[in-house]
């Protein structure tokens, strides 16, 4: 009986979403307040229906209730409790409610702190919230339910698939969403806009901690992802152009781009329509991903269950709510560019350039990503493009984002002064130039590598110049506020990836080896010595358990234990072993027995030392930091007296048609 | 004009997606080519199920057209497949050869007992060294293999009634025609 509860609860979500859409659009429309007050507690109550479902389905995880296909095809009497809580979302169907959970919750946050917004505002806003709502939820009633029985009810269920039995995955799913969906409230804000027909500053002051705070998490979602790939699927690997991280990549780059564009606009007035449209492109990417994954259009080695059904809805969606949106920025987007007018060299200019490229970068990793599409479509046969071309394309595109990022804080809203970033172009390239010189003694030439620490401590001087120039200029208490401490964090954070990604690639050192027991290989300076392998076991799986003892001159370091896992139901797994440290990674991943009758002799062994990669999540998690201390910013709170006061002053955009 | 372009742009890409579909539902995304399709099938000798002392070899089976199934007691899928097999084994009007891929014996004549044999010969190929002669991806996997040894047809993955009736079936009734003449 609970099950349909859940199915009931999803039918009730979606009809209070109906009236969360439309009612108060209405409303906004005739000036009937009775209707717009209709937005707040329809979106409360939907958040109940909504989270009353999941619980649902979680309840029937935790109780092995198989006679719930869903629940039977994702987990078994074996899989420990935790596992089978994220395995809610370890399917297509499950992983539909969380997208929908998890936009309840960002609704329900706008709804209760949109108080002081303007009535009529904040009733679009939510308005909006609700139709996409409606979306989705229409989108798992009527082609992907979860309550779906099974009969007869089987003793035991199938196997969370085994690659998402990992820490690090059982959390990145609900976090990416979250920065996915989050874009929703950006994008809630400009067709509100757009429909008013009036963009004032004050509102995207009061969106922007939104979008920090979804891109934040974004970026926390990646860098899980990153880890999880590396740590699991045994090839060493950070970033694999995959389809599906492409998916989660191209709106986190859109998004850092409107983080800046959310800056100019709020400031200085100015990139009115560019801010709108990057907020519309940021969670059209979302949904983007969303039917690329789901719908089965591109297979990847993610590739989820495809139903033709479910990629065409997603389809019709996704062409009514971004095609709609689009006619809707065409039509009433405001024309002419307002704002204070802005010099060649100024921080406006420099923002611009950096969101150019990162919008051009996301253009070009759109088009990688659907080539195999395009190759189909021009009958070219099966072609996909792969790491060649966003590895050679996309740092050329960041290139000149480095390049700038230093002078970007220094530069004045309006115009900057030639000298000063002469001075610092000066003091940071002396820096950069000298690291970079000490540093090719260190790494035997290695140019990669020398242009990694050349363009780290580019980066990293010019911030903490600029950190100086604050402190010394500015009196006490008003020298970093979140805002300024959040942007500076998250450069910090670009500066210690960049040095992570091309030293750790540069440097690497990898080899395949076959070990007999008690045999010792020399990489990259440690000596791992293979004790031979045995069996090992947990709560559904067992293993072969391999035994590797590293040292380093003689002195032991530590011993590893890489693991081949077999699952219940026969899945084959890797674990890998990784001694992690702040300079350097040791990674060892178990191949195959060389006999498969004798698993005590002789097995295939990979084993990598890679040097800084840990700097490419420290980076991202600095970058995260930088979004989250950015957001909680005191000036971004929304004060009534404050807003009137920015309103009336505020610059009524011109209402065009185009 | 310019404010459009974003839209016109978008609706591009609506159009692609949308041949995406079509393509996707008129070829199988999941296809992978099998170099080995309409050669003739490798040579093998695996002893039976039931009698590990004889064995079957591919001149055996000659003459005849034959499905040979792939299938493992540890296989989930092939526990979804087995209803249909034995539902439609009989119609087919070939026979139908199991071969039991990565298998204790013991296991496989528990499952069979349990979810009933539609097979006419039972191989074994406990190793699982015939199967990469075979270029066998997992369980299950089927070949259609003509009088004259050669595959003719392969799907990979579970037979679904639907597979049976647009697939397999035209496949062997194109068999029985050339057979004709």
């Amino acid at each position: 009986m609970t099950p349909e509860l859940g199915q009931l609860a999803l039918i009730l979500a979606l009809l209070l979403a109906l009236a969360q859409g439309i009612l108060p659009l209405l409303g906004a429309w005739h000036g009937n307040r009775a209707l717009m007050a209709v937005a707040r507690p329809a979106a409360a109550g939907q958040a109940v229906f909504v989270a009353l479902a999941f619980g649902i389905l979680v309840w029937a995880f935790v109780h092995f209730d198989f006679s719930v296909q869903y629940v039977a095809d994702n987990s078994n009497l074996a899989l420990p409790w935790y596992y089978r809580i994220a395995a809610v979302w370890g399917a297509h169907e499950g992983s539909l409610l969380l997208w929908i959970f998890i936009l309840n919750v960002w609704t329900v946050a706008l709804a209760a702190f949109s108080q002081k917004l303007p009535e009529v505002f904040a009733a679009r806003v939510l308005a909006v919230m609700g139709l996409i709502a409606v979306g989705f939820l229409a989108f798992i009633i009527f082609t992907s339910n979860p309550f779906g029985r099974l009969l007869p009810m089987p003793g035991d269920g199938a196997d969370l698939n085994p690659v998402l039995q990992d820490p690090g995955m059982t959390f990145h799913p609900p976090v990416l969403y979250t920065g996915y969906v989050g874009f929703s409230v950006a994008f809630a804000f400009s067709i509100a806009a757009l429909l008013g027909g009036g963009l004032e500053q004050a509102w995207v002051r009061w969106a922007r901690p939104w979008t920090n705070i979804a891109w934040a998490f974004l970026t926390l979602g990646i860098v899980a992802g990153s880890w999880w790939a590396y740590a699991e699927l045994g090839w060493g690997g950070w970033w694999f152009w995959d389809p599906v991280e492409n998916a989660s990549f191209m709106p986190w780059l859109v998004g850092a781009a409107l983080i800046h564009a959310q800056a100019i606009t709020e400031k200085r007035g100015g990139l009115r329509a560019w801010t709108i449209l990057l907020s519309i492109f940021a969670f059209s990417l979302s949904l983007l991903g969303t039917f690329l994954v789901r719908s089965g259009v591109l297979t990847s080695v993610h590739a989820f269950a495809s139903d033709p059904r479910r990629g065409i809805f997603i389809l019709i969606f996704l062409t009514l709510v971004v095609g709609g949106s689009l006619l809707l920025y065409a039509l009433r987007a405001p024309k002419v560019a307002s704002g204070k007018p802005f010099k060649p060299v100024s921080r406006e200019s420099a923002l611009l350039i950096g969101n150019l490229m990162f919008a051009v970068a996301a253009a070009m990793v759109l088009l990688g990503t659907l080539f195999p599409l395009i190759g189909d479509a021009l009958n070219l046969g099966r072609i996909s493009v792969g790491p060649p071309y966003f590895g050679f394309l996309f740092p050329l595109l960041m290139l000149p984002v480095v390049l700038l990022l230093p002078f970007g804080p220094f530069l004045r809203w309006g115009k900057g002064e030639a000298p000063m970033l002469k001075q610092i172009l000066l003091r940071a390239g002396i820096a950069a130039a000298a690291c970079a010189i000490v540093a090719a003694f260190f790494v035997d030439g290695q140019l990669k590598a020398i242009a990694g620490v050349a363009a780290a401590v580019w980066i990293v001087a010019g911030v903490l110049l600029y950190a100086y120039k604050r402190w010394r200029e500015m009196p006490r208490g008003r020298r970093y506020p979140a805002e300024m401490a959040g942007m500076l964090l998250a450069h910090l954070g670009v500066g210690v990836f960049v040095a992570g990604v091309l030293l750790s690639e540069s440097l690497s050192v990898t080899s395949d080896v076959r070990m007999a027991p008690g045999q010792t290989e020399h990489v990259g300076g440690y000596d791992f010595r293979f004790d031979g392998v045995h069996r090992a076991s947990g709560p559904n799986w067992r293993a072969d358990q391999g035994v590797i003892t590293v040292t380093r001159d003689g002195r032991q370091l530590t011993v590893m234990h890489p693991q081949k896992r077999t699952y219940l139901r026969g899945q084959v797994q890797t674990e890998s072993a990784v001694d992690a440290g702040i300079f350097r990674d040791l990674y060892v991943a178990l191949g195959e027995p060389m006999d498969a009758n004798k698993v005590e002799d002789a097995w295939s062994l990979r084993l990598y030392y890679k040097p800084f990669i840990r700097w490419i999540w420290g980076g991202g998690l600095l970058m995260m930091l930088g979004g989250f201390v950015c957001a909680a910013d005191k000036r971004f709170r929304l004060r009534r007296a404050a807003t009137d006061a920015v309103a009336a002053e505020s610059l009524q955009v011109q209402e065009t048609h185009a | 004009m310019n404010r459009l372009l974003p839209f016109v742009g978008f609706m591009l890409l609506v159009v692609l997606f949308g041949f995406g579909i079509w393509w996707n539902s008129r070829h199988d995304p999941n296809a992978i080519p099998t170099p080995l399709l309409n050669k003739p099938a490798p040579a093998f000798v695996l002893p039976k199920l039931y009698e590990p002392t004889q064995t079957v070899s591919k001149a055996d089976l000659l003459g005849k057209p034959y499905l040979l199934n792939v299938f493992a007691s540890w296989c989930v899928e092939c526990g979804a497949e087995h209803p249909v097999l034995e539902a439609e084994g009989p119609t087919l009007g070939v026979q139908l050869v199991g071969y039991n891929y990565k298998d204790a014996p013991v296991d496989a004549k528990r499952w069979l007992a349990e979810h009933g044999n539609p097979y006419n010969v039972l191989i074994a190929d406990e190793p699982g060294n015939t199967a990469i002669d075979f270029g066998v991806y997992g369980a299950p996997e089927s070949f259609l293999i003509d009088a004259h040894g050669v595959i003719r047809y392969k799907h990979i993955g579970p037979l679904t009634p639907d597979v049976v009736a647009s697939e397999l079936k035209p496949a062997i009734a194109a068999l029985s025609r050339e057979a004709q003449p």
